[in-house]
């Protein structure tokens, strides 16, 4: 089994009154997908605004190793120091609740993607993946005096840049467009440019919410395509929020279900599916049964044709 | 009843009906609104009594003009959409590529010609206002424009006190050169410096502040410089100000009538104009320099990201943008310019008091940006020459007296009638003169981004 | 067909700038019918349906509903002749409670049948009663959308356009939607169309379905017929893995 990446522990997030994550414990660890699942309203994109430093979680510990693991003995000595992370022959290791949001971005290297889009619509796809390789750019034009002169290695520096947007914008087939404000392109264009916009940050750890809502069956399994190369091909691990099962269920290597803010199961894709707990809460009765028959169904229909 | 429908040809007519129905409650309120401020006026006559006259002509006018406006901006609305009309060109021509660097050093040819220009065709007598008030006024504010377009354009943080590091910039160059005796060649960087770290000490505070709240503070901030000023006699000579500011020399040679003076030295006829002229290349060497440094900066990383902040500050921070220090970089950038202008504003003046820093010119500067399209370099540019050029021209406007009559005048009105031009502009072009965005990068094609998707930020 | 027309677009042309984005579409949709709109990503769905709300406007065509011409009304006027819309993106109110929300929907009938109608809402989705004076921006993804589809709702539209009704949601509320779209239907004859992602239960409920490609319908057929074609399976049902 692979290191732990990230692990969350007893983490809790109340908004006056509402106990959106209550005592939630889980681990992520490196090169899987781990999905988290469970019903409107449960906590899943609370929990990632947390791990991304939008929300100071009310309590609980989020300790997240960029390279090595998280293991318990440097994670305790860590917190006990009170400092922010730690760096170590054994890799590093950041306390997330600690960190300011751009900070997590930067040095624990989460990125993330936003359940209603946030892109920058008024530029360009190009621009879009190009200011997310700020940090790397900014080192580069010497914080803005050599790119100010034009020295040369600033203008290598941008040139790379520029191609590694490219190289992203041929990946999820949006090369055409490149020149587009990102507020004109359809739904589901944007959502991917929106991965790949997280994904040009070099991320370790890739944080999805939701990112097949909008998308048709074929497009999903194109995304699915594109999430599996991104784990396999860019070695990054991805956390995935997602309500669309033929995504979740084909991908994921770990499930964690949440219900009102409490892991309710937790296990491999087909565990999951099957827990009548999650039937009852979150999936719905009978759900594999009905998916059989709409299958059969489409079938029937297929074969009354022509 | 799959058929073809009826298709109902009322809309047309309906939305005419409207039009008119709106524009004559228009109008008629804009009678009321006139009939005490025009259509009455009281006189006194030659024994000192008052005698009202009427005026009901002026109130038909007001009514009738406002009634033809407002008909004419639905006119653009709802029956616009009736046109079929042909598709408009592709996104909005960004200029043909060849054409804008073409433009551009056409116009910066003419700039530096201008001066020689109008002293050749007009003679040092008649020029000298040319030179100053059309001239050099205007691009102070051009460089005011690019300044502050850095802050409110680029990053969009509404900043309604820039005035206040124009008038650092110009105390720090009064009060150095008065007091310590420091030329003007080493006070310029430092106004910009102290400009900057006012800039910064200001934004550290209110820079987590958002929109109206950053506008309201920095509002504050600028009316407190002014105060001080005012109040700290023993720093800043009060409400007095100061006087007797050294005047620009060139590089070190002063423009005097003696044998050390700039004309005997390179052996022309003394001519008072000359330090005019100087002041001229001056400040248009500032304002390149600003537009250059902005042009500049939108290509790097940092302008990126003052864009991308104003289009989604949570975004940014997503990707690991430290917002903090990135909005401050805008604020403390276009202050250091306004300090810059402020010490030749104060080298150009001669002298120097309170007065010249109020919220009015603030507010002026922000529409310049405002009227222009907020980040683009050339409409702020044209929308300085329009409003300080304009107000400028309404002065001699005498015939305006031909339509509104005799008593009529035009320099009395001419906030009137610019606030008006202001109203009308902005329901013509909502964002500006130039409102659609250029990318600051591309692969294939470079094509304007029309504004409807390009946020204006708030904060 | 025997029920009367409620819906006709002719000939509709839709423009960004220079894109074409519709090309002359034709749409008919009858009283209490329940219309499906599938199609791929980009293809043209939600500007059809923002069309028909007149924004962006037809530059060319015809829309009329209930016999009257509404190419050129204003949205707000369209709203008034009983369309509405739970448009993609949602579009709450983020600074106003739930409770506000729904009463911006009702804001049409000028607060006639209020306290029924968001009685019949609440009962439909619970959670947002439980909500009731959180603020819309603070709510969930599906929360959200529960809410948009709830707001259009309070208007009692004679004709509710739904754009990926299901979007957010969680399989089980999904199931709930497609059953309350349908018992409303049936209940109030209300006449609904619908854009889906999910063409498989969008066809499964719906009378007709049209097909989208590129701006153009290139198929029309009863939710049966367009299953049963190939092509169609081929496109927007299977996942193709
Ligand atoms: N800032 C806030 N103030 C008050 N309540 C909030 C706030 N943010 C979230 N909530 C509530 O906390 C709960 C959890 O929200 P969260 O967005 O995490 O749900 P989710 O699991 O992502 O659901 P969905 O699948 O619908 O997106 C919701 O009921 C939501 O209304
Ligand atoms: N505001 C806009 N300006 C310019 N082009 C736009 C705009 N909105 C959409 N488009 C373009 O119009 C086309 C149709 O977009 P639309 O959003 O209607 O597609 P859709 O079928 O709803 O897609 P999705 O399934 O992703 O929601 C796309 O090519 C898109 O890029
Ligand atoms: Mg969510
Ligand atoms: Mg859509």
């Amino acid at each position: 089994m692979s290191a732990v990446l990230l692990a969350v522990e007893r983490l809790t997030m109340r908004f006056s009154g509402l106990t959106a994550v209550d005592d939630l414990s889980f681990e992520a660890r490196r090169g899987d997908i781990t999905a988290l699942i469970g019903p409107n309203g449960a906590g899943k994109t609370t929990v990632f605004n947390c791990i991304t430093g939008f929300y100071k979680p009310t309590r609980g510990r989020l300790a997240f190793a960029r390279e090595g693991a998280a293991d318990a003995g440097a994670v305790a000595a860590l917190t006990r120091s009170g400092a922010r992370g730690a760096r170590s022959p054994a890799g590093d290791l950041h306390l997330l609740e600690r960190m300011p949001d751009h900070e997590i971005a930067r040095r624990a290297r989460v990125a993330r993607t936003f359940q209603n889009i946030r892109l920058f619509s008024g530029m360009t796809a190009l621009e879009n993946l190009v200011v997310a390789q700020h940090n790397a750019l900014m080192r580069a034009s010497g914080m803005t005096l050599f790119g100010l002169l034009g020295l040369p290695g600033w203008r290598r520096a941008e040139r790379r840049a520029v191609e590694r947007a490219a190289a992203w914008l041929e990946r999820i087939g949006l090369s055409a467009r490149a020149d587009d404000p990102a507020g004109d392109l359809p739904y589901g264009d944007q959502r991917r440019l929106e991965i790949a916009r997280a994904m040009c940050t070099g991320p370790a750890l890739l944080c999805l919410d939701e990112p097949a809502a909008g998308l048709n069956p074929r497009e999903s399994a194109g995304l699915n395509k594109l999430l599996r190369s991104i784990r396999d091909d860019d070695g990054v691990s991805i956390l995935l929020i997602e309500h669309d099962m033929s995504v979740v269920m084909e991908i994921s290597d770990h499930v964690v279900v949440l219900d009102y803010g409490r892991k309710i199961s937790e296990g491999t894709p087909a565990f999951v599916r099957g827990d009548p707990k999650v039937i009852a809460a979150y999936l719905g009765v009978d759900d594999e049964a009905e998916a059989a028959r709409a299958a059969a169904e489409i079938e029937a229909a297929g074969a009354g044709a022509p | 009843m799959a058929g073809n429908p009826q298709v109902n040809p009322q809309g047309y007519p309906h939305a005419i009906r409207a039009a008119f129905w709106d524009a004559a409650r228009a109008g008629a309120a804009a009678a009321i609104l006139a009939f005490p401020i025009l259509a009455l006026r009281a006189y006194q006559n030659g024994r000192g009594e008052l005698v009202l006259r009427e005026r009901w002509h002026w109130m038909a006018i007001a009514a009738g003009v406002v009634f033809l406006a407002r008909f004419a901006y639905h006119a653009r609305g709802n029956f616009g959409a009736a046109r079929a009309a042909a598709p408009a060109a592709r996104g909005l021509p960004a200029l043909p590529g060849a054409l804008k660097p073409w433009l551009a050093g056409l116009t910066v040819g003419f700039l530096f010609a201008f001066p020689l220009l109008a002293l050749w065709l007009l003679g040092p007598q008649a020029s000298l206002k040319w030179i100053s008030t059309f001239g050099i006024d205007i691009l102070i504010y051009v460089m005011l424009g690019w300044g502050l377009n850095i802050v409110v354009g680029l990053a969009g943080l509404l900043d309604l006190g820039y005035v206040a590091f124009y008038a650092v910039g110009a105390y720090a160059y009064a009060l150095l050169s008065t007091k310590f005796g420091f030329s003007f060649w080493i006070c310029l960087p430092l106004a910009g410096i102290l400009a900057a770290f006012w800039g910064i000490l200001l934004g550290l505070p209110v820079l987590r502040l958002r929109g109206d709240y950053l506008a309201i503070v920095t509002l504050a901030f600028g009316e407190i410089i002014r105060v001080v000023l005012v109040n700290w006699g023993d720093f800043s000579n009060g409400p007095a100000g100061i006087i007797s500011i050294p005047y620009v020399t060139f590089f070190g040679i002063p423009f005097v009538d003696a044998d050390n003076g700039f004309a005997a030295r390179f052996g022309l006829e003394f001519l008072p104009i000359h330090r005019t002229i100087f002041l001229f290349y001056l400040i248009l060497c500032l304002a390149l320099l600003t537009n250059w440094v902005a042009l500049r900066l939108r290509r790097l990383p940092i302008g990126r990201a003052w864009e991308a902040l104003r289009e989604d500050e949570i975004a940014c921070r997503s990707l690991g943008i430290d917002t903090v220090s990135t909005k401050l970089t805008a604020f403390a950038l276009g202050a250091m310019f306004a300090g810059f202008a402020g010490a030749f504003f104060a080298v150009k003046q001669h002298f120097i008091n309170p007065d010249s820093f109020r919220f009015i010119e603030s507010a002026s500067i922000l529409a310049i940006v405002v009227l222009g399209g907020m980040g683009s370099q050339t409409g702020v540019a044209l929308a300085a020459v329009a409003m300080v050029g304009g107000t400028e021209m309404l002065r001699e406007l005498d015939f305006l007296k031909q339509i509104f009559g005799r008593e009529f005048d035009p320099a009395q009105y001419r906030m009137l009638i610019f606030g008006l031009a202001m109203v009308l502009m902005m329901i013509w072009k909502p964002r500006g003169f130039i409102s659609a965005r250029t990318p600051s990068i591309f692969l294939k094609e470079k094509r304007a981004i029309s504004a409807s998707h390009v946020k204006e930020g708030h904060g | 067909m025997t029920a009367k027309p409620l819906l006709t677009m002719r000939g509709v042309e839709t423009w960004y700038g220079s894109i074409l984005a519709l090309k002359g579409v034709d749409i008919d949709v009858a009283e209490g019918e329940i219309v499906a709109l599938i199609g791929a990503n980009g293809a043209g769905k939600s500007t059809l349906m923002m069309t028909l709300c007149g924004s962006p406007r037809a530059r060319r065509g015809a829309i009329v509903f209930d016999g009257r011409d509404i190419t050129n009304l204003p949205t707000h006027e369209i709203a008034r002749a009983g369309i509405a819309q739970s448009p993609e993106g949602r579009r709450i109110f983020a600074r106003m409670s739930v409770r506000e929300n729904l009463q911006m929907g009702a804001s049409v009938l000028r607060g006639a049948h209020f306290a029924r109608d968001i009685e019949r809402v609440f009962a439909i989705f619970p959670r947002l009663k439980e909500r009731a004076s959180q603020r819309g921006g603070t709510l969930s993804g599906g929360e959200q959308q529960m809410l948009a589809i709830a707001r259009a709702l309070m208007s009692r539209p004679r004709l509710l356009l739904l754009d990926e009704p299901s979007l957010g949601l969680a399989p089980l509320v999904v199931k709930l939607i497609f059953e309350t779209i349908r018992e409303l239907n049936k209940s109030e004859g209300l006449t609904v169309f619908l854009v889906e992602q999910n063409a498989f239960h969008a066809l499964k409920l719906a009378g007709r379905a049209y097909v989208l490609v590129n701006g153009a319908v290139t198929m029309t057929g009863t939710g049966r017929e367009l299953l049963a074609r190939p092509e169609v399976r081929a496109a927007y049902l299977e996942g193709g893995h």
